[in-house]
């Protein structure tokens, strides 16, 4: 089963504070930074905080994932044997812009994999910051195995494009389709970009309303504070779940019975339906609207 | 004849026969001033050192004081100055609560001034100070319920009470608040000072705006107070919070009040004409909110709200969410102005909000209360009142009043603060018995004491994260590792009073 | 080991601040000020030593000032002093 990605939770990479404390508001992933919040004077000292806590704070089942600084600073290939050593799961590539350096990335993992013994374990992300990314969308998503989703980031985006964000998004909706269609196309997860006024939620959920309709897994998040907006917008329909629970009860009677064939109500159902039906019974555990006993 | 004159003598015989005197006209002639003139002359006025020598102090005598102005308070300092400038010793300070602005007061102890003291809570200085073992005698906590029981008993006996009041008439009516021009002060409700304005011996009421007779409606009535004294200040009204409602941004404060409001919203109790009482921390002001809005969703209503009142409160009762404020203390400026203006908000006497021997004590008919802690321990034990260097920094309030009493008590309190562990195996000091704790809300799961298996599960089927008590204070002690010992000495500083008047724990002094 | 004065970490709240400058006499002396001083000061100094040790820093003066950071924490911001102070990083160039 696919993990959920609907809250991908920023943390500053120089606040032990936060990092601490990220996990209790239960994000699906949380991504600590090294990059845009941790001034160049600062790079060394939060390399080693985001080390230590990774590989000293319990935070559970989440996705841990670091942002690294791009391998072209002084600071990208330190940060890759920092976090690899601590046991990261996924590295979030910043403004990536081409299959190339994803390449380069994946061989900076291997080789510090290697020399620890742990061939294959570490993921990738992509951010496609800028117009370049956009048009090298599939290209990028399909670069390497470890691939496990890309995002859009829209400020860098934005400046690249010569505009900037509104409460509408229509200077955002090509390069959102772009991305979602090119995960969906490489079979990876697509997660979109922040939203930062904390002050306007209304607007924040309208977003992520919209996200979800074209079919991004979730969201980057800046606050705890927007999590709940996002899970909520992402959870199931009651009748969602009603239909994929007899979808399940199918699958459950197929095996039973030894046959390959899945039914309901006479007709028979495909591949996707039962895959959407499984994802729709994870969202609402998730959500806390189905629980464990709930599925016996 | 039946003259008056012809009736001299049988009067005169009566007289005798009951014991009392003739009436003579010649004591009585007429005063014809203007009566706003003839107030004041009342002979209720004094100075404060008028006041205090003809209250009848004496060395040895228990002195009382209110906390109602909180950190702005002046009338303790004002008073024990002057008392010392007298050259009184051994007094016993007997104060609803003390904070950091009552630091003078270590020159009074070691100067022999005061060397007793009963209250709720000590912070600052003080509280170091005497945590480290500046006074002989240690110091009473009891809590608010406590100490107006206390006080109607007589296990607590007042000889002077010094009430500090915003606003007096020259008999000594005298209120929380101003309806004057010269208004300079305002705290709301005297919600504390009512035991000892009713109990003690002499009552001095100190107000820094004397209003015209009378000052009704008043919470102090004249028939308790013996002298009033005008000041510059009573307090600075500042120090107590504007009442802005400012929600906290704090997000961890959010996540704990968010987990509160599911606790309430989910346990059982939230329904039509349910009670509540919250605290004034960031996520007790933040449940409101939450609750607020699931009450309109679910279109119910409460029927009062208790303690100390707040903005939120206020608001809530002002939308016809709750039909009535019953008010001990107020918290900010907005509760003060309400108390004044609205009849439904009402100003009750400690021993009315939370006595645990008044069958009409307001705690008794409480539902839900949230209150915060300094540390819970794996029995559910509850201290407020010393941190966990060992020193005391907090005030008993009316936390174990609150939580015996109400239906269901619900603690919030974070398993960490930095590298302070506040789920602990132990509580430094026992305030409130975990026989009283219904839930506690961390930021790592909810757990429900046993006793209360019914609500766990109704916590449990709506989704909560109800975890053990044991596995959080596991979980704390893994993150910050094994804390040393507290270097405590052998002398006790402290005594814990518990409601009942019986003794519930003491503290012991610190060693550095 | 030739040591320059240097220093990591801030004074928020849940960080430390470490400043490790050169010693005349040998050994560690380790000034510390905590908001937690009496329960986790010798928990807090041995990291400083571990750490110092495995960095092989042997005489310095670490002047360390707490609020209330976990031992993760502190690892972290005595191994950047140290990193600084010695110009010796602990990751590949």
């Amino acid at each position: 089963m696919e993990r959920l990605r609907r809250t991908m939770m920023f943390v500053p990479g120089n606040n032990p504070a936060m990092m601490q404390d990220a996990y209790i508001y239960k994000p699906d992933s949380i991504m600590l930074d090294l990059e845009d919040s941790v001034s160049m004077a600062e790079k060394d000292a939060a390399r080693l905080l985001v080390h230590n806590a990774l590989k000293t704070i319990d935070y559970g089942n989440t996705e841990m994932v670091v942002r690294i600084n791009p391998l072209s600073t002084p600071y990208g290939k330190k940060d890759i044997e920092a976090v690899i050593k601590a046991g990261v799961h996924v590295i979030r590539m910043p403004k990536t812009e081409t299959a190339e350096e994803v390449v380069e990335v994946e061989r900076e993992i291997e080789r510090v994999e290697k020399e620890l013994g742990c061939l294959g374990r570490t993921q990738i992300m992509a951010a496609i910051e800028g117009a370049l990314g956009v048009v090298n969308a599939y290209a990028i998503a399909t670069a390497s195995k470890r691939m496990m989703g890309i995002a859009l980031g829209a400020e860098d985006y934005c400046a690249n494009m010569k505009t900037q964000r509104s409460k509408e998004g229509e200077e955002l909706r090509l390069a959102r389709e772009t991305i979602v269609v090119a995960a969906r196309a490489a079979g990876i997860a697509a997660l979109d970009t922040v939203y930062s006024n904390l002050n306007d939620m209304e607007t924040f959920r309208k977003e992520v309303e919209y996200i979800k309709t074209i079919g991004f897994d979730g969201k980057s998040i800046i606050n705890p504070r927007q999590i709940e907006i996002v899970n909520e917008v992402f959870a199931p329909t009651q009748k969602d779940i009603d239909k994929a629970l007899t979808i399940i009860a199918a699958i459950k009677e197929a095996e039973k019975k030894g046959s390959g064939v899945i039914s309901v109500n006479g007709k028979m159902v495909d591949r996707p339906v039962v895959i959407r039906a499984e994802r729709t019974i994870e969202l609402a555990k998730a959500s806390g609207i189905l629980k464990e006993e709930d599925l016996k | 004849m039946n003259t008056l004159k012809d009736r001299q003598q049988d009067i005169a015989a009566m007289a005798g026969k009951v014991g009392k005197p003739v009436y003579d006209p010649a004591n009585y002639a007429k005063d014809p001033t203007e009566r706003q003139l003839a107030q004041q002359k009342s002979p209720k006025l004094a100075s404060l050192e008028e006041a205090i020598t003809r209250s009848g102090l004496k060395n040895g005598m228990t002195i009382s004081f209110h906390h109602h102005f909180r950190g702005g308070d002046k009338v303790v300092n004002m008073v024990i100055d002057k008392l010392a400038e007298m050259g009184f010793k051994d007094l016993h300070l007997a104060a609803s609560s003390l904070s950091d602005v009552h630091a003078p007061l270590i020159d009074h102890i070691r100067n022999g001034v005061i060397t007793r003291i009963s209250t709720s809570g000590l912070r600052g200085k003080l509280a170091n100070e005497i945590s480290h073992g500046l006074m002989k005698e240690p110091v009473i906590f009891r809590s608010h319920g406590g100490r107006g029981s206390a006080i109607a008993t007589g296990d607590l006996h007042i000889d002077v009470a010094f009430l500090g009041a915003p606003s007096s008439d020259p008999l000594g009516n005298a209120c929380g608040y101003s309806r004057s021009e010269n208004a300079k002060s305002i705290c709301g409700s005297l919600g504390y000072a009512l035991p000892d304005a009713r109990y003690a011996d002499k009552v001095v009421i100190i107000t820094d705006d004397l209003v015209a007779y009378p000052n009704t409606p008043n919470a102090i009535s004249e028939r308790d107070v013996d002298f009033v004294v005008v000041a510059d200040s009573v307090g600075d009204s500042s120090k107590i919070s504007s009442g802005a409602i400012r929600d906290t941004k704090n997000p961890r404060d959010i996540l704990l009040a968010q987990q509160a409001a599911k606790v309430i919203i989910n346990s059982g109790y939230f329904k039509n004409g349910f009670s509540i009482q919250t605290g004034s921390g960031g996520a007790s002001l933040a449940a409101v909110k939450f609750l607020r809005e699931s009450m309109i969703e679910n279109n119910i209503v409460a029927d009062f709200a208790l303690g100390g009142i707040t903005a939120h409160m206020v608001k809530l009762h002002e939308e016809g969410l709750i039909k009535r404020l019953i008010d001990v203390q107020s918290f900010d400026k907005v509760a003060a102005e309400s108390l004044k203006n609205n009849p439904m908000h009402k100003e009750v006497s400690a021993n009315e909000y939370a006595s645990a021997d008044e069958p009409g004590s307001a705690v008794h008919y409480l539902d839900i209360v949230i209150l915060s802690a300094l540390e819970v321990d794996v029995n559910f034990n509850v201290n407020v009142l010393v941190g966990s260097d060992g020193i005391i920094r907090g005030a008993i309030g009316g936390h174990p009043d609150t939580a015996a009493d109400s239906a269901l008590s619900i603690i919030v309190c974070p398993m960490l603060r930095g590298r302070i562990p506040c789920v602990v195996e132990e509580v430094t000091t026992l305030i409130t018995p975990g026989s009283s704790v219904d839930v506690i809300v961390t930021e790592y799961g909810i757990a429900v004491n046993p006793r209360r298996p019914e609500l766990a599960e109704r916590l449990r089927a709506a989704g909560l994260d109800i975890v053990d008590i044991h596995d959080l204070q596991k979980r704390a002690k893994s993150v910050i590792g094994d804390a040393d010992p507290l270097p405590f000495g052998n002398k006790v500083v402290g005594v814990v009073m518990n409601r009942d008047g019986s003794v519930m724990d003491v503290i012991r002094n610190i060693e550095e | 080991m030739k040591l320059n004065s240097s220093y990591a970490g801030t004074l928020e709240s849940g960080d430390i601040l470490i400043e490790i400058s050169p010693s005349e006499a040998p050994g560690l002396t380790i000034n510390l000020q905590s908001t937690v001083a009496l329960q986790f000061g010798r928990q807090i100094k041995k990291v400083i030593e571990d750490t110092l040790s495995e960095m092989g820093v042997k005489d310095a003066v670490v002047d360390a000032t707490d609020k209330g950071a976990l031992d993760c924490t502190i690892r972290a911001r005595v191994t950047a002093a140290a990193v600084r102070a010695t110009g010796k990083d602990v990751w590949a160039d």
